[in-house]
């Protein structure tokens, strides 16, 4: 398939911790096509973080360990190429922009610098040919008088121009895919609304796909054409964005959309909450992860777990209970 | 002393500025102007939301209000009674009346004591209880905020975010007090834990006629959980109104953009609205922009706005704005 950028398959990662093996991804698969935003949403511990950055062999190693799976990029297994050929794909052909932009820049480097190197090392641009690049990316993210302030180091600008200076950076080798962890979690409102502005005028003018990484709903409402929500290691429910909002299958997604309070929320009525904590994997689960939550579960769901099975077009759900008539699925 | 008995809390033109201090004789050379003339009423009984951005002074106001820093200038009534002309006598007393539940569960607890020990703190700093009954209280507390009486033996790493939240609610029901200042209390948890936290808060009120001062950057959680907001904005209120009243016709230009910045959970609704995107950053709190704070960012400033600051006036029933320009948004 040739429009498919990215297409992972069976991706298992486990970390090694003094308490016992985490499996902290549990046979991932999920694909990406060419200029698609794909939203990856779950709540801390859920694999979404460690299943992007174990496609990308970011994660460290050991503790992790990547136990399954394959993670095509242009039909090469990103898992099988050696660090140097990795290192390549990684800043020029896939780029990361990260949650905390105080501790993901360099403090005693000047922001020119940081935005210079990759440039030179990864495009073979020259000093000076940087340095002008540099200064066009940064007017791009929307920081006035860009050239001025290459100079500057990280701690003379705010926090949302510092995700602006993350985001030039990883767009700065024109990357066919930008793979963003929670950038905007740190932020406020308001200057979340300015990156998520920011990043949507980007994607149109430049044509990248994007993988947003988030635990917030509301984010991704405003800029995925497809989701895939994750717990305990799984992808549970997979879609494209306009039906996961309208119909959401698995209970885990009804839970926590019903959990979020809206801000053009008309009547007040008491928050749907989900009982219980998300789970820490020590082993592999062989029945379904969420069911010690679910008010749905049945029999069989603590005794096999649920594949991911469509339910609709292209809309698909790892649950064996139909909740909207509370027996299984036919 | 308060004409109006349903009014427990009263700040009037509340004022904290905290000194910088430079060079080798320490002289103050400036003050970083966190809280710079809040007035606002709290009603028995009601949630009052105060929202804004990260250093608008939203928490320094909750913490200011509890005496927990000296006020600068400016007056708080609580329940009639001036707190800052209190003895520390009797403002220990009053204490008991006004709790505070932190925004960080796993920074307010101290990890060396069991949960009895965090919980039934309070009694035994204020004298309340004494040995058995002591136990019997936290065990009872426990309950109340749906936490395992058997757990009172544990120690704070052996919860979870939402369980820690939960023991400090808990910390601060121990006493009965009749006023609570939430500091963010879930702003650190996972959206699935958040609604639980929340819907033991609204339980908690009902019960026990609680008021809230429920201080969050999250405005939809702010439109849930409040009857009346407060909007600030580097030091200052800007708006404050019935809650539906000021989501659905804000008065302010800042009010209007932060509510357009929140994103909605659903992809329809989202593409309808009107977004209204803020150029710039929040100015610094050590030297603040002249007339109007909210000037440099705004949309529809103009050169009144640099030269006077507006005056926090009620445009409608219980609808204040600060702004020279707000009538335009009245329909």
């Amino acid at each position: 398939m040739p429009d498919l950028l990215l297409d992972v398959q069976g991706l298992e990662t486990t970390f090694k911790t003094p308490d016992g093996v985490i499996h902290a991804v549990n046979g991932v698969s999920f694909n990406l096509k060419e200029g698609e935003t794909l939203g990856v949403v779950g709540e801390s511990g859920c694999g979404k973080s460690v299943t992007m950055m174990s496609a990308l062999k970011l994660i460290p190693m050991p503790p992790g360990k990547i136990t399954a799976g394959k993670a095509f990029f242009f039909g090469k297994d990103l898992l099988q190429m050696s660090s140097e050929e990795i290192r390549h794909v990684r800043g020029a052909q896939i780029s990361m922009v990260f949650q905390d932009p105080m501790t993901s820049l360099n403090p005693v480097l000047t922001i020119g610098r940081q935005l210079e190197e990759p440039l030179m090392l990864h495009v073979g641009m020259s000093k000076k040919q940087a340095q002008e690049r540099a200064a066009e990316l940064l007017s791009m993210v929307g920081i006035p008088n860009a050239k001025d302030r290459l100079g500057d180091y990280p701690h003379q600008y705010s926090g949302g121009m510092r995700q602006r200076v993350m985001i030039a950076m990883a767009l700065s080798c024109s990357p066919q895919i930008l793979i963003a962890d929670e950038p905007t979690t740190a932020l406020d409102v308001t200057i979340q609304a300015q990156i998520t502005d920011l990043v949507r005028r980007l994607r149109d003018e430049l044509g990248m796909a994007i993988i947003w990484i988030t635990h917030d709903l509301g984010v991704v409402a405003g800029l995925a054409q497809r989701v895939i929500v994750m717990y305990g290691g799984f992808i549970i429910e997979e879609s494209p964005v306009k039906e996961l909002y309208a119909n959401p299958e698995h209970p885990y997604t009804i839970g926590l959309l019903g959990s979020l309070p809206r801000v053009d929320e008309q009547q007040h009525q008491k928050l749907f909450s989900i009982e219980g904590q998300p789970p820490v994997l020590y082993q592999k689960p062989q029945t379904c992860p969420f069911a010690p939550r679910c008010k749905w579960a049945k029999e069989r769901c603590w005794k096999e777990n649920p594949m991911l099975l469509p339910v609709g077009p292209e809309h698909r759900a790892a649950c064996w209970v139909d909740t909207k008539t509370g027996s299984y699925r036919a | 002393m308060s004409a109006n008995n349903d009014v427990l809390l009263h700040v009037d033109n509340l004022v904290m500025h905290f000194p910088i201090y430079r060079g080798v004789f320490q002289r103050q050379v400036g003050a970083v102007h966190a809280v710079d003339g809040v007035s606002f009423d709290v009603k028995r009984g009601e949630t009052l939301g105060l929202v804004g951005e990260s250093g608008c002074g939203k928490s320094t106001t909750g913490r200011t209000i509890l005496q927990l820093y000296k006020a600068t200038a400016g007056k708080v009534l609580f329940d009639g009674a001036d707190l800052m002309s209190l003895k520390r006598e009797e403002m220990r007393w009053m204490r008991r009346q006004m709790q505070m539940i932190f925004q960080d569960p796993y920074a307010s607890l101290n990890p060396r004591m069991t949960v009895a020990d965090i919980v039934g703190e309070p009694l035994m700093v204020h004298n309340a209880a004494t040995g058995k009954e002591i136990q019997e209280r936290v065990a009872h507390l426990l309950e109340l905020v749906n936490l395992s009486p058997s757990f009172a033996g544990r120690y704070p790493h052996e919860f979870s975010g939402g369980q820690r939240q939960r023991i400090g609610v808990a910390r601060a029901l121990a006493l009965q007090p009749s006023f609570i200042v939430c500091d963010e209390p879930i702003s650190a948890l996972d959206v699935s834990i958040q609604a639980q936290v929340v819907n033991l808060l609204e339980e908690l009120q009902e019960q026990f006629n609680l008021t809230y001062l429920f201080i969050a950057h999250d405005l939809s959680m702010v439109r849930h959980i409040s009857k009346r907001v407060a909007v600030m904005y580097l030091g200052v209120i800007v708006e404050l109104a019935e809650r539906d009243e000021l989501y659905s016709q804000p008065l302010h230009p800042y009010t209007q953009a932060l509510l357009s910045a929140v994103p909605i959970p659903d992809p329809l609704a989202d593409a309808r609205r009107k977004r209204v995107i803020l150029e710039g950053d929040v100015p610094s709190p050590v030297n603040p922009p002249s007339g109007c704070r909210f000037r440099t960012r705004c949309p529809i400033a103009d050169k009144i706005c640099a030269e006077t600051r507006p005056e926090f006036r009620q445009l409608k029933p219980g609808h204040f704005v600060a702004c020279h320009f707000a009538e335009r948004f009245l329909q």
